[in-house]
């Protein structure tokens, strides 16, 4: 199997789906010759021209809404906005447009648009490059929200979500863009809302999204040693949420770690907390345990950006919590 | 077909929307309609004149304000009313109300209620006949008001900048809802927005059904022929309130009074014509006939199911 890295894999979805397919096009911000601010988009321009690889205005709510008409059209844009952060910009577009066309024409429309989005902190971008907001967009009904970890699962899901008749709300983790792993030598559609187990276990479920599988998988293995069998469960989509394959790992486990980067408070880890206790609270042998940033900004200085945002340490203490063990 | 029948067929139309609209507020005001409604009584020239100069295939997106333009499009009043009143039969089939009415089929992409909304989509929708290399038009519709808000600057700069076929037609009416517009715009001529992006923005007098199809022939030709978008400015005016019971406490009742009297583009229509009263009475009988016939068929409507709603989230 080859080896591909985060970003490769991104690249190689799209430009895969754009030389099987005329109506796939992306745009955005210095997408272009530049080849995108976090490099996804580099040589697409060579192999497909600027008709189809568009340098956009610094404009958000225009690339959205445009790729929203697009879309209505029948095409199948893919729209990037460079840091998620600025689809505060274009939120109108995306929760009273994107998200409700099919809705309020009863049916008559569907909206194909895939917004490509990345973000994260551990790199010292401060509080306007930095957040995490998926939990906005879980919170609204017409869209689909969609935040792979790995190589293989950023390329099969952004294939899905590119032949997805459905808006979609792409993130990526800035933090990811390089890590490296193997993928099927096709590229193989990932459904959406099919989550992945990286690790079986049978002690705790550890739910991880984003850098945060990766911040589970270490301490899952130094739990190991110390007699804990952490499962480490990747939703991969967050909408829609597979929500059968949750409780059954909780069901076998017990035991419930929510751990995603974005602040705790409100986060999309309680929605999850919900649905453990209404699902699965006669299994639960102890609380379900929140793992994510401190509710403030994402502050500027390594020291306090650290201290702010989660790590594998945090993970571990909340697993060790789960089974009584400070 | 004779200027002089076009001219007629036009009014035709512009009655039916004013007696249609004249039977929501009625039936609104008998308590049988939800929700709240805005009618564009005075502007029919606008929606009748832009709509009758576009072709099969061309699309339009409107407003809050979107009765006119969504029969002009070509919806039968009686899936425009039946939408109104909530129905299955309505043309969003009870899913989207007076301010979100859609009829794709025209090429009614939806009405918006989110004032400039809908402006980004119709660039889109643009662009997607540009890469088609697909000879069609996306017309936008917005009030003066919607001039303010950034979707407008953003559409009409991505418009300008791609050359993609759009006719941004500016329904200036002269209010935001209740706020004249020496309280919302530090300019005059509306014109200088495009052409601060190069953009070619002829003016109209928007209660003169003839110029506004005219101009609109113009403007749709320029774009078709992708020599990029139009901004075609309409002078209007808003004959009633805001929206339904509006008291309109913001503007002097002579105003109103003023207007109805020399602004109403179907008096001005009649007079062109030359109509005598029996040839109006005629035109009037029909349209009061339909428009009593679309409250009909919408009552005897089927209501959607409560669970119905959960429907059509999702494609």
């Amino acid at each position: 199997m080859p080896e591909l890295t985060y970003r490769e894999a991104l690249r190689d979805a799209m430009s895969e789906a754009m030389r099987r397919d005329e109506d796939v096009f992306i745009m955005g911000e210095d997408i272009a010759e530049m080849g995108g601010s976090m490099g996804v988009t580099q040589g697409m321009l060579d192999e497909f021209g600027p008709e189809r690889v568009r340098n956009t205005p610094i404009s958000e709510m225009a690339i959205v809404g445009s790729g929203v008409g697009a879309a209505i059209m029948g095409m199948r844009p893919i729209v990037e906005i460079m840091y998620q952060d600025f689809t505060t910009l274009a939120m109108e577009q995306l929760v009273s447009q994107a998200a409700k066309h099919r809705y309020m024409s009863g049916g008559q429309v569907k909206v194909p648009l895939t917004v490509r989005t990345q973000g994260g902190a551990g790199w010292s971008p401060g509080a306007q490059h930095a957040q995490q907001l998926e939990a906005w967009f879980v919170h609204v009904p017409g869209l689909k929200v969609v935040f792979p970890s790995t190589p293989e699962d950023v390329r099969g899901l952004l294939w899905s979500s590119i032949y997805e008749d459905n808006p979609v709300i792409f993130f990526e983790h800035r933090t990811l863009y390089g890590i490296k792993g193997e993928v099927p030598d096709q590229i193989e559609p990932i459904e959406l809302g099919k989550a992945r187990i990286h690790r079986e276990g049978e002690d705790v479920t550890v739910v991880a999204t984003g850098r945060l599988v990766h911040e589970a998988l270490k301490p899952a293995e130094q739990a190991e040693g110390e007699g804990i069998s952490v499962e480490v469960w990747d939703p991969r989509t967050l909408q829609p949420l597979d929500e059968e394959g949750l409780i059954a790992s909780v069901k076998k486990t017990n035991r419930c770690v929510v751990a995603h980067e974005a602040v705790v408070r409100m986060g999309w880890g309680a929605e999850v907390a919900a649905l453990v206790q209404e699902q699965a609270f006669d299994y639960l042998d102890a609380p379900v345990e929140r793992v994510g940033a401190k509710f403030t900004p994402i502050p500027f200085a390594p020291v306090m950006e650290s201290f702010v945002i989660p790590h594998d340490d945090d993970v571990l203490a909340a697993v060790k919590r789960t089974m009584g063990k400070q | 077909m004779s200027s002089h029948e076009r001219l007629k067929e036009f009014l035709r139309e512009m009655l039916l929307i004013r007696r249609f609209e004249e039977k929501v507020e009625e039936r609104f005001r008998a308590g049988e309609l939800p929700g709240f409604l805005h009618v564009a009584i005075g502007q029919e020239a606008v929606a009748v004149g832009v709509c009758r100069a576009l072709e099969d295939g061309d699309v339009i997106a409107s407003t809050h304000r979107a009765h006119g333009h969504t029969i002009a499009k070509g919806t039968h009043p009686n899936e425009v009313m039946a939408e109104l009143y909530g129905k299955v039969e309505g043309c969003s089939h009870g899913y989207g109300g007076s301010m979100h009415l859609y009829d794709v089929e025209r090429g009614n992409l939806g009405a918006n209620a989110v004032v400039g909304g809908g402006l980004p989509a119709i660039v889109g929708a643009a662009l997607a006949f540009q890469m088609r290399k697909e000879p069609r038009v996306a017309v936008a519709f917005f009030g003066d008001g919607a001039t303010n808000i950034g979707t407008f600057h953003e559409a009409l700069n991505l418009a300008q900048l791609w050359k993609v076929p759009v006719v941004f037609v500016c329904e200036n009416n002269h209010y935001a809802e209740s706020t004249p517009a020496r309280q919302h715009l530090p300019i005059e001529d509306l014109t200088k927005r495009a052409e601060a992006f190069e953009m070619i923005a002829p003016k109209v007098d928007g209660q003169d059904v003839e110029a506004v199809f005219e101009t609109t022939k113009k403007a749709v030709k320029h774009a078709r022929e992708g020599k990029g978008p139009v901004f075609l400015l309409a002078e209007t005016y808003r004959l009633t309130g805001h929206y339904i019971g509006d008291p309109q406490v913001y503007r002097p009742r002579e105003e109103v009074r003023e207007l109805r009297q020399n602004q109403d583009p179907l008096q001005k229509a009649r007079e062109k014509l030359e109509l005598s009263d029996e040839e109006w009475e005629e035109l009037d009988a029909e349209a009061t006939k339909l428009a009593e016939a679309s409250v009909e068929f919408a009552k005897q409507g089927t209501d959607p199911k409560p669970e119905d709603a959960l429907k059509n989230v999702y494609a």
